[in-house]
Parts: structure tokens; sequence; C-alpha cells
């Protein structure tokens, strides 16, 4: 067992286990993207970062792939994390602001506004589908394929490969194929309707999360 | 021939150096990569004709070796043992050096180095200035080195260091040498190489397998001291990479070379053939019973590879991407065995520490920083070439001393240090030392060597653009903050430099910088700022003055400047008009010309060309 202590709090546990899981257990909730329970860790996305205190100085690890340690310090939301989380955020919105996942995320880190140039890629780059394909399907049909800006997914010379089964999983598990934001127009890129939590009667922006709207309904940007 | 024994070593060494006599003319020649492009095979050519239509061959040796370092001067033939150096040789000089230098032993003076400081030609290559001022532990061999021939490298003394090591040394008396001689890996990062051997050597192997790495995949612009000394001397980092391979205990090795170096990896898998001939690697090394082997593997052109974790991957045969660093390398690294990787020139390091002494070793450079460094220093400087200096000396050093300072009478602006990743240091810290910890503190970094030299006619967004857009090509695209945070600053940089920058731009430049730093999964994303950062910090006029102005103040960027002509300059020659590829210059013989600004694509020719300095930017 290890001992650490995450947002002020001592919290005992399993060696091997990721800051980020440890977290989860205490019930402090990390944003991540590229993680999924059941698919091995990436690392990719870099929003889960958290600070992690050393000796009076202090870095930031991505949580998901960072193993839990004896007399570990951590913190989950300081202010160095959030503003690198935001800036992260802001950059994956630009080049992906149909996804509700991100626009959700973006609504509770409280980004209004995006600096960037919107250009759509239409993926993120997460890399959950492929793991999915692998790890879960056995399969690995789809993989990346290309460097840098031009990287994408892709299965091998863009034909249906063999392996490929039809289950889905793919667009299942994909934060924009799957959980895109319909909503007809973006301004400056931003929707944030669903994630609202302020009463307003009617939204005159987001049409397409009317399933998750509960209570509180939507607030208008 | 397999040597059996360390004594067996020795005299073979005896015998080869018994055999050659000292006072026997010997013409060297450079034919490495830079000397080849400079037309080096063709001399090389004419000097083994000439020798044979002389009836030379019987007294003269001729040895073709790799780069010496002073690129510059290219093709570069040395006559020994007098030691006369002749630069920029053609094929045609080569009969009158021959007639004259060797058989009547005088000086070709047209040929001779020319020194523009002091007005005089120079006739041994010692008294070069460029050479003077070095210290050149690693790369002075290179001139007496053919490197296809193992003999002469076993002459200079080759090979001592691992029979000292393996007959004379445990181990851990290795590594402790190594470690006491404060070595630090050379390839950027600067981390104590003892210190990652030992954790190497003490971290568990299932099976016994360790590996040792030779990371051969320089990708820095404007930097190849790592090609040089494979091109030139393999054997002194194959004979390191044994010595690394019995302190850590691993018995297989990998050299992982670029692509884009054909001659490196030919000479360099000869010199592993003829390694093995002599058995200095396979089976039982020497009869001490230690096995060790080393492979080459070619890089398919990734700059990201020559990061640890991608380097590995790629070694593997998957995708060279980087992995997370809480698993070091040296614990699960390539094929998730204990792996150690050091860069060409600490390999090359280490036969010398492990002969000479950590004592002595420690005495060159500074407290932090042992040792030389081998620098690349290009751009707009006189004398191009590689350069090793003892650590702690000066930038001015480098550039006036060595450099030979700039051409054309220009204004030295900044210097470039540390590749794409390092950042640009400005005229006013011209006077710092330069090692690991002075350099980072100062916001560039030692990198791999590379020092790109820039004038007052280098606009410094430009530059900070011209990195940022090598490395979001060479962003192997995995994490966010390096791929898409590259792109966005180059979009601003771009912006900026097209005359649509935006006041709040240099900040937010600042704080993407900054997050990428701080957030990036490997070191190719946390350094990838440091270009944009750098210059922010020391040249924010610039941006300002690009942003603010709509104005490049060193006349480089095109959409922000015009070309007029001056119409009391010139005279109409119709030079310019002649020269201009789009015909927008127009005007009548000795009249006063016009540039039609419509026409006009900025390509800076009627400038060039311009006798009377007529042409002006604004």
């Amino acid at each position: 067992m290890v001992e650490l202590t995450i947002d002020g709090t001592k919290i005992r546990t399993v060696e091997g286990t990721t800051v980020l899981e440890a977290a989860g257990e205490m019930g402090i909730v990390i944003p991540t993207l590229c993680y999924y329970p059941g698919l091995s860790p990436y690392g990719a996305c870099r929003v889960c970062m958290v600070e992690v205190v050393k000796n009076n100085r202090s870095s930031l690890e991505a949580s998901c792939t960072l193993p839990v340690e004896q007399g570990q310090v951590i913190l989950t939301n300081s202010e160095r994390v959030r503003k690198a989380r935001k800036l992260i955020v802001e950059l994956l919105l630009a080049s992906c602001p149909n996804s509700k996942t991100l626009q959700d995320m973006a609504s509770n880190m409280g980004i209004n506004k995006i600096r960037f140039k919107i250009k759509d890629r239409g993926c993120i780059l997460c890399g959950l589908c492929v793991r999915y394909c692998k790890e879960q399907m056995q399969s690995g049909g789809i993989g990346f394929i290309g460097r840098g800006t031009s990287r994408k997914v892709s299965t091998a010379f863009d034909v249906t490969p063999e392996e490929c089964r039809n289950c889905g999983g793919c667009e299942w598990i994909c934060p924009v194929c799957e959980r895109a934001c319909t909503a007809g127009n973006l301004i400056d890129g931003l929707c944030g309707g669903c994630q609202n939590l302020a009463p307003v009667e009617t939204c005159p922006i987001c049409t397409g999360c009317s399933e998750s709207v509960g209570m509180q309904g939507h607030k208008v940007y | 021939m397999r040597l059996g024994s360390a004594l067996e070593s020795e005299q073979l060494r005896d015998r080869i150096i018994s055999q050659r006599n000292s006072d026997r003319t010997c013409i060297i020649t450079s034919v490495g990569t830079c000397g080849l492009a400079r037309g080096a095979a063709d001399v090389a050519r004419a000097i083994y004709q000439t020798i044979s239509d002389f009836n030379l061959k019987d007294s003269v040796d001729v040895r073709t070796t790799g780069c010496h370092g002073f690129c510059e001067i290219e093709p570069v033939v040395l006559i020994y043992p007098e030691g006369i150096l002749y630069q920029h040789v053609t094929p045609a000089d080569i009969p009158e050096i021959i007639s004259e230098s060797v058989i009547k032993k005088n000086v070709v003076e047209r040929l001779l180095y020319h020194d523009f400081s002091t007005g005089k030609n120079i006739i041994h290559e010692q008294d070069i200035p460029f050479y003077n001022k070095q210290n050149r532990l690693i790369l002075g061999n290179n001139r007496f080195i053919a490197p296809n021939n193992i003999d002469d490298y076993i002459a200079l003394g080759g090979y001592s260091a691992l029979v000292k090591a393996l007959f004379e040394m445990t181990p851990q008396q290795v590594l402790d040498e190594v470690k006491e001689s404060n070595l630090r890996g050379r390839g950027g990062g600067g981390f104590p190489t003892g210190v990652k051997w030992e954790s190497c050597r003490n971290a568990p192997a299932r099976d016994g397998i360790r590996y040792v790495i030779c990371n051969a995949d320089e990708g820095d612009p404007g930097a190849y001291m790592d090609r040089s000394l494979v091109e030139g001397n393999p054997h002194s980092i194959i004979e390191g990479m044994i010595i690394g391979a019995y302190a850590i205990d691993s018995h297989e090795g990998y050299v992982y070379i670029r692509h884009e170096y054909p001659l490196a990896a030919q000479n360099l898998a000869i010199a592993l053939e003829q390694a093995r001939e002599y058995g200095f690697l396979g089976e039982d090394i020497l009869g001490s019973g230690f096995r060790f082997d080393i492979k080459i593997t070619k890089g398919g052109g990734a700059f990201v590879c020559g990061e640890s974790t991608a380097l590995m991957a790629s070694l593997e045969g998957r995708i060279g991407e980087p992995r997370f660093k809480h698993i070091h390398s040296t614990e699960r690294g390539l094929y998730g065995r204990p792996s150690n990787l050091n860069n060409v020139e600490t390999w090359a390091n280490v036969p010398i520490i492990i002969n000479r002494g950590a004592g002595w070793y420690r005495q060159i450079g500074t407290d932090g920083s042992k040792g030389t460094k081998i620098f690349s220093l290009v751009g707009k400087i006189n004398n191009t070439g590689l350069v090793e200096v003892p650590m702690g000396i000066s930038i001015r050093e480098m550039i006036y001393d060595i450099g030979g300072g700039i051409p054309g009478g220009r204004e030295f602006k900044a210097v470039q240090t540390g590749g794409p990743s390092g950042g640009c240091i400005p005229k006013s810290l011209v006077d710092i030392s330069v090692d690991f910890d002075r350099l980072a503190k100062v916001g560039s970094m030692m990198g791999s060597g590379g020092m790109i030299v820039m004038d007052e006619g280098t606009c410094m967004v430009d530059v900070a653009k011209y990195f940022i857009s090598f490395l979001t090509e060479e962003s192997c695209g995995k994490c966010i903050p390096c791929r898409e945070g590259l792109d966005r600053m180059l979009d601003i940089l771009t912006d900026i430099t097209e005359g649509r920058g935006k006041e709040e731009d240099v900040e937010l430049l600042e704080e993407l910088g900054d997050v990428m730093q701080e957030t990036s999964l490997c070191g190719l994303g946390s350094t990838a700022a440091n270009p944009v950062l750098s210059t922010i910090r020391y040249f924010r006029d610039e941006y300002d003055a690009h942003i603010k102005e709509k104005r490049c103040p060193a006349g480089v960027c095109k959409e922000l400047i015009t070309f007029t002509i001056d119409g009391e300059k010139c005279n109409g020659c119709r030079v310019c008009a002649r020269e201009c590829p789009q015909g927008a210059i127009s005007g009548e013989k000795k009249e006063v010309h016009h540039i039609d600004q419509e026409k006009c694509i900025k390509c800076g020719l009627c400038r060039d060309n311009c006798k009377f300095d007529a042409v002006t930017v604004s």
C-alpha cells in the first residue's frame, strides 16, 4: 500500500494504481479525454494534468499515466493546472468544435472565448477507437497514419480491413462521432448549452442536446 | 585475424606502427559528406592518378579521411609530415601540389589558407586560428584515420582503452571512472552518463538482457557533428560502446542512424566488420570471456525518433512515438529490457576517459560541464565548420576568434543554439560561457551542438517562424499541446509576418508556449516553444514593429516590405531590370528606374544585383 496526499487529503491505495484512479476513488473528478477504463492509458490529450509537488518545486504530469508513489503530493485543481487545462481544451475546440464532450468540458471550465482560428478536423486523435479496436476487440483494424498535423486515424490503405467486424465500437467510444454537438450555429466555435446550470426558459442556440437537458435548463452564451 | 588476448592486440599495434614510417610523405584529403559536396571525390581520384603518373606509389602514402572540421575551405589537402594545408583544391591543382610540395618540398602559395584578419597566408594547419583555438580531443584524430582502415585507428592507440577496461578494470571501476569524470550526455539533455549507466546496470533484467544503444539520429537543421564523427572515426564510437556494454553488463548493442546519412552508415558497417575480424566484437572479446556485438538500424527520417523512447519504438519496428516518462528506459526500454541510450559524441568520449583517467578529463571544462563539446558553427559566419572547444568558452570567442566573425562586415545579431528546440541568444549576451547550465539559464540549451549565427539582416520573427514550421512538420502528433500548439503558433507567427498580427498575439504566444513547455509528453514538445519564447524575450521590439507598425525592421518579411529605387543613386544601368523575373522594373537606359509594386514579388534580386546600392527596402 502507498500513502499519498491528493488536494490535501491523505489516501492509501494499492501500488500500481495511477493518480487518476486514486483521485477517482476519493471522488475527485479529473477531466479526461483519451482515458477510458479498461483501455491502456495513452497520455496524449493532456487534459488530466495534475500538479505534483516535490521538494518545494512542482511540475505538471498527466495523471492517467502517473503511478502513485509513497508520500506523493498532488494538486488536481490548482491555478496552474486550471490554466494549462483551459488552454488545451481551447486548442482542442479550435480543431474540433463539434464535439459535445469538448463543448461540455469547455463550459465547465469557464472557457468563453476561442482565441485560435477554427479549423475543423473532426477528430481529436485521442486514440480511444484505435485502442478499443486493438485491446477490446483484439482486431487492430484501425491505426494512426501520418505525422504531426497530417496524422489521422485510418485503416491500412484506406480499405476496410479483414480484421474489421463492423462492431461499431470505434464510433461508440468516439467523443466526437457519438457525442457530436448538434447545435446549429456555434458562436466563435463555442456552444456550451448542455452543461449550463443557470435556469433559462429557452435556448436559442443549442438545439441538439435536448436529451441531456436536466431540471436546470440551458444557459445562453 | 582474430586477436585472442590483450598481448596480441598490443603486438598488433606495435607491428602496425613499426611498418609505418612517420617521415614518409602522406597526402591526406578529407572526403566526408561536406568534402564530397565540394568535389573532394574528384580531388582524391586526381591524387591517386597523379601519384601513379609520377611513379610515387612506393614513397608516398595517400589517405582519404572523414571531415576535419573546417568545412568552409573544403576540399582540403594536407601534406604530412610537414603539416601543410591547402584549401579549395581542385583536381587541376594536384599535379602542382605533388611536384612542388611532395617532390621539391616547396609550398604552393596560392592554395594556402589566407587569414583575412592579418592579411597573411598560413602554411601549417596548426597555425590557422580556426584550429589553434580549439581543443580537438575527439575530432582531432579524424585527419589521421581512413575510416575504412581499422589499422589507422589502432596505430593512434585505438582499442587500448578497451584493453585497459577489460583486463585491468572491473565493470564497477569502469562505471565509477565515467561517473567521476562527470561526463554529461552530449545529445542535448546533459544527463550524467555515469548515473545513467549505473541505473541501467542496477535495473533488474528478467532474462539477463540489457541493451546499449547509440543515438545517431541527428536531425537538427544546421547540425552535423555526429555525422562527421561516425563518418570519420567510427571506431571511437564502437570502442566506447563496448566499454559501456562491459560496465553495464550488456551483450547487444544497436546504432540507430539516420537514413539520410548513407556514408556514415556505410563507414560504420565497414568498421564493425573490421572490428569483428580482429575480435574486438563478437564472442569472447580478446579472450576476456566478455561477448558483445552491435547492429545498425536505419531510421526512416523522423526527427522525433531522436527522442529516446520514440527511438526505441522505432528500433522495435513500431511507429516512432514517445511514451510517457514515468518508467525510465534504463529500467524498461527496448523490448521491455533495461536499455542505455547515449549520443554518438558521448560514446566517443568514453575511450578518452578510460585511457587518460577521470581526473585528467575533469580538468577540462567548467564546474558543471566537463570535457569538450563539438559545435557546428554555421549561418552568417566566415569560418563555417565543426568546432570542438572546452566547455565554458564564451560565445564571443567562438564567433570572432574561431569563426572569424561575420561576413561582409555586417553586424552580429544573435546566435541560435541547441537546434530547433533551442533558443536565440542576443548580442548583449555574447560573453556568456557555453555550458549546459548557463545556456539553460538564458532560455536556450546546449542541445546536440548546433550553433546558427545570424547577422543584422535576419528577422527574428521569421527565424522563430522557420523553426516552428520545422517542428510542426516533425511533431509526431500524439499529444495535443505539441501537435495543435505548434500548428496554432505557426498560424499566429505567419499572421504576424504577413501583417495581420494583433496586439494580443504576443501574450497569446507566451501563454501557449508556457503551457506547451509544461504539458507536452516528450522533450520535443516541451522545448518546442523555445525559439518563440526566447525571441520574444530578447527581441520583443521586432514583434512589436511587425504587429503595431506593420514593418519588418530587418527587411525580410515579404508582405511588410517594399522595394524602391533611390533616384539619386540609380544611374540607369538596366541590370536590375534584366534580373527581375517579373519584368516589374521599367526605365530607359541612363534614366532612373522604377519598380511596379503590383508586379513585384519581393524576391530581392534587384537589390542583390545593384552595384550602386540604389535599391532600398522599407
